[in-house]
C-alpha cells in the first residue's frame, strides 16, 4: 500500500489512454481486500499496462479524505482520463465499474 | 444565563444525577433548556429553509469556543467553508480567527452525485473518519453537521445510510461529542428523511411564518429526554447580535410596589396628583388625538428624568430618532444633551418591520441591555394585529417593565370618542395612572383639554384641564368654568378680560364710597368746628353778661353807700 501518495500529474502521466486510480480504504478490512482485489482483476483484463492504482487507507492518512471529497468507503477515484469519476462500493459488479470507468463501449468500438 | 445549572463537569460525578448539558450561548434558549441540549449527546434542530439553523449551530460552536473554551467542528454538506465565514461575519462573529487559532474546524463535504457511481457493499466510514480527524486535530468538544440529510441525495442506498447514519449518531455519542444535527422540515414529520428516529434524545423545532406578510420566527424544544423544558413556543429573531430567543411570559402579579414618586415632567400635572407625580414602577397611559402632544407629554417626562440623571429607553415607532430630537427641540426639550450624555436611548423601527412577538423581544432585549429607570412606548396603537395578540404582548411588556421597577408611559391614539371600546378599555386594566387628552372645538377653534382619568393609590384633581404647548414645553392653564363647562382658548381670554374689568368697576366704586365716606366725615367735622366756636361765643357772652351785672350792682352799692355817708346814718 502506498504511504506518500502524490498529487497525480496529467503531465507525467503523458498519452490520454492512461487511466490514473485512486482506491480509498479504511484498513485493511474485508471489504477494501474485495475492492482492491476487484479493481486489480477489472483492470488487469480491460487495462493492461495503462493503469495506475494507488491505495490510499484513510486510517492512516484521514487529512486526505477532504480532497477528493470521500465519504464512502472504498471508493475509486479516477484522475485520468478526465473528468473526474467516482465508484463506490467493494466494485463487484465489473459491468457498472466499467461502466463507471467508461471502459466498455471502448472495448466494443475497437 | 443559567449556566450554573449545568455544570460542564458533572457527567463524571456520580453524584449529580443530573443530566449534564452544554450551554447552546443562545440567549434565552439556554432558560427555556433550563441549561443547555444534553451534554454529549446529539440533539436535532430542525426547521424549514431559511429558519436560522446553520446559524444556530454556528453559535453553538462559537459560543462554546468563547464563553466555554470547548472547541468544535462544523461539517458543512451545503455551504463552503468561506461562504460561512462571510454569512457569521454579519452578526459579528470572528470565524475565520477561530479557525485560524484552530479552535474551530469547518469542513465542507461536498458530494456531486453525477460523478458517483455505486456498485456493491460500502459504508462512510470515510465520513467517520473525516470527522474523527476533524475532532481530534482541534480536540473539538462540541460537532455540528448540517444538513447531513443532503447525504440522502448523494447515495442511492438509503438502507446503508440509514445504518450507517445510526451508527453514525451512536459513534458521536460513544465520543461524547455534543452534537448539533440539523434537519429540513418535512412533511407529516419532523425532517425530510425522518432523522428524527435516530436522534432521540433533544429536538428544538424552528418555524417562520408568515401573517399578515410580517414574519415571525418561533422556537419549540419538541422533546428533550430526561430533562423538563418549557413547552410553548417561544419567538425568536436573528439580528445584528445573533440569535435571541425570547422567553417572555406573563411574570406573575408579584412585583414589588414602590412609595417613590417621579416628577410628571409638566408642574401643573404634578400638582394635579396628591403625591406630586407618578409612583415609580407606574404604567402611564397618555391617550389622546392626533395633535394632542402625546409625544411632548412623553418627552416632557424624558426631560425630568434624564435631568435627574436617570436612564430614560425611547421606544419610537412613528418618528425617526432625529425627527424626534428636532421636533422636541422646537418645545424647548433638549433631548439630544441627554442622548449624547447616555442618559437617552432612541430606538426607532416602523410598527410593521416585525411582529409583536418580535418587538417585544427586541424591547426585552434593549431593556435588560440599557437597564433604563424609565421607559417610553410611542405609541402602542402602532401595534396592528389581532386584539387579544396586542393585548397579550403589552401584557407581558407591562408585566417585563413592572418586574423591573421602570416607570413607563405608553402612548396611544385615541378615536375621536375619548373612551371607545375595544382596545383601550382592556389597555385599561393594565395601566396605573391614565391621562386623557382631547381635543374640544368651541367658537371656531379647536383648543386642548387634560385631565386624570385614573391614577391607582392616589388621589387626582377631578377638573378638566386646558394646555397649551409652548415653545418652552407644556403649560397647564387655570381653569375658567362657565356655564357649559371649562372655558377655554379665547372663550378664556374673553373670560379672563370680563373678569378684570369687572375687578377694575369693583375696585373703583369701593373707591368712590371711600371718597365719599371721607368727605362726610370732613363735613361732619366741620360743622362740629363750627358749633363749636359759636359755643364759645355764648360762652364769652354769657361770662360778659354776668360781669356787666355784677359791676352794676357794686356800683349801686357804692352809689347807696355814698349817699348813706352824704345823708350821714350808717346802715
Amino acid at each position: 500500500m502506498s504511504t506518500e501518495p502524490r498529487a497525480i500529474d496529467p503531465e507525467q502521466t503523458g498519452d490520454s489512454g492512461h487511466y490514473a486510480l485512486r482506491l480509498y480504504v479504511a484498513g485493511q478490512t474485508p471489504k477494501s481486500m474485495i475492492a482492491l482485489s476487484n479493481l486489480k482483476k477489472i483492470c488487469e483484463t480491460y487495462l493492461a499496462g495503462i493503469y495506475t492504482i494507488e491505495v490510499i487507507d484513510l486510517r492512516e492518512h484521514p487529512q486526505l479524505a477532504a480532497g477528493d471529497q470521500i465519504l464512502a468507503l472504498p471508493t475509486l477515484v479516477r484522475h485520468l482520463p478526465t473528468p473526474l469519476v467516482k465508484i463506490i462500493g467493494d466494485l463487484s459488479n465489473t459491468e457498472k465499474v466499467l461502466v463507471g470507468l467508461d471502459i466498455r463501449p471502448r472495448q466494443i468500438r475497437a | 444565563m443559567n449556566t450554573s445549572f449545568a455544570p460542564e463537569t458533572s457527567n463524571s460525578s456520580p453524584s449529580n444525577p443530573q443530566l449534564a448539558k452544554a450551554a447552546t450561548g443562545i440567549e434565552g434558549l439556554d432558560d427555556i433548556l433550563l441549561g443547555g441540549i444534553p451534554q454529549g449527546r446529539p440533539t436535532l434542530v430542525c426547521g424549514a429553509a431559511g429558519c436560522g439553523k446553520t446559524l444556530f449551530g454556528m453559535t453553538f460552536l462559537v459560543k462554546g469556543v468563547l464563553d466555554h473554551g470547548e472547541h468544535g467542528v462544523f461539517m458543512s454538506f451545503e455551504e463552503r467553508a468561506s461562504d460561512l465565514v462571510q454569512n457569521v461575519d454579519s452578526l459579528g462573529f470572528d470565524l475565520q480567527t477561530l479557525v485560524n487559532e484552530q479552535k474551530i474546524a469547518i469542513d465542507h463535504i461536498y458530494v456531486d452525485r453525477s460523478e458517483i457511481e455505486e456498485t456493491g457493499d460500502y459504508d462512510l466510514e470515510g465520513l467517520f473518519l473525516r470527522l474523527g480527524y476533524a475532532i481530534d486535530s482541534i480536540g473539538a468538544k462540541r460537532v455540528v453537521l448540517d444538513t447531513i440529510e443532503a447525504l440522502f441525495s448523494s447515495f442511492k442506498d438509503t438502507a446503508i445510510l440509514r445504518s450507517e447514519l445510526r451508527r453514525l449518531f451512536y459513534w458521536l455519542k460513544e465520543r461524547g461529542v455534543t452534537t448539533i444535527i440539523t434537519g429540513e422540515r418535512g412533511d407529516g414529520q419532523l425532517t425530510r428523511y425522518g432523522i428524527e428516529e435516530y436522534v432521540s434524545d433533544c429536538v428544538i423545532l424552528l418555524d417562520n411564518r408568515v401573517v399578515e406578510q410580517i414574519t415571525t420566527r418561533r422556537l419549540r424544544v419538541v422533546k428533550y429526554r430526561g430533562s423538563a423544558h418549557g413547552t410553548n413556543e417561544y419567538p425568536f429573531f436573528i439580528d445584528e447580535n445573533g440569535f435571541t430567543v425570547l422567553p417572555i411570559t406573563a411574570a406573575g402579579l408579584n412585583h414589588a410596589a414602590s412609595q417613590d414618586i417621579v416628577a410628571t415632567g409638566i408642574r401643573g400635572l404634578d400638582s394635579m396628583m396628591s403625591r406630586g407625580g407618578y409612583f415609580k414602577g407606574a404604567s402611564v397611559l397618555v391617550s389622546g388625538l392626533a395633535g394632542t402632544g402625546k409625544t411632548t407629554f412623553a418627552a416632557s417626562f424624558v426631560d425630568a428624568c434624564c435631568a435627574r440623571g436617570e436612564r430614560c429607553l425611547y421606544f419610537s415607532f412613528e418618528e425617526s430618532a432625529n425627527q424626534l430630537l428636532r421636533n422636541m427641540q422646537s418645545v424647548g426639550i433638549d433631548l439630544g444633551s441627554y442622548r449624547d450624555r447616555g442618559l437617552l436611548k432612541i430606538e426607532s423601527a416602523r410598527p410593521s418591520l416585525y411582529g409583536l412577538e418580535v418587538h417585544l423581544a427586541r424591547m426585552h432585549r434593549e431593556i435588560q441591555t440599557f437597564e433604563p429607570h424609565a421607559v417610553i412606548i410611542d405609541p402602542i396603537s402602532a401595534f396592528r394585529g389581532p386584539e387579544s395578540e396586542v393585548h397579550a404582548t403589552l401584557l407581558r411588556l407591562v408585566d417585563l417593565l413592572k418586574s423591573r421597577g421602570i416607570t413607563a408611559i405608553f402612548c396611544s391614539l385615541a378615536d375621536v370618542a375619548v373612551r371607545s371600546p375595544g382596545l383601550e378599555r382592556e389597555i385599561s386594566s393594565l395601566m396605573d395612572t391614565w391621562i386623557s387628552l382631547t381635543n374640544i372645538e368651541a367658537d371656531g377653534e379647536h383648543n386642548r383639554l387634560l385631565f386624570v382619568l385614573k391614577s391607582r393609590g392616589m388621589g387626582h384633581s377631578n377638573q378638566v384641564r386646558e394646555y397649551q404647548i409652548c415653545s418652552d414645553g407644556i403649560h397647564l392653564l387655570q381653569p375658567y368654568i362657565g356655564p357649559n363647562g371649562v372655558l377655554t382658548g379665547t372663550a378664556r381670554i374673553r373670560q379672563e378680560a370680563l373678569e378684570t374689568r369687572a375687578e377694575e368697576a369693583r375696585s373703583e366704586t369701593i373707591e368712590r364710597r371711600k371718597r365719599e365716606v371721607l368727605k362726610k366725615r370732613s363735613d361732619l367735622e366741620r360743622q362740629i368746628a363750627a358749633m363749636q366756636a359759636e359755643l364759645e361765643t355764648q360762652a364769652l357772652d354769657e361770662a360778659f353778661l354776668a360781669s356787666d351785672d355784677a359791676n352794676q350792682a357794686s356800683a349801686e352799692d357804692r352809689t347807696r353807700k355814698t349817699l348813706a355817708s352824704v345823708r350821714g346814718f350808717n346802715e
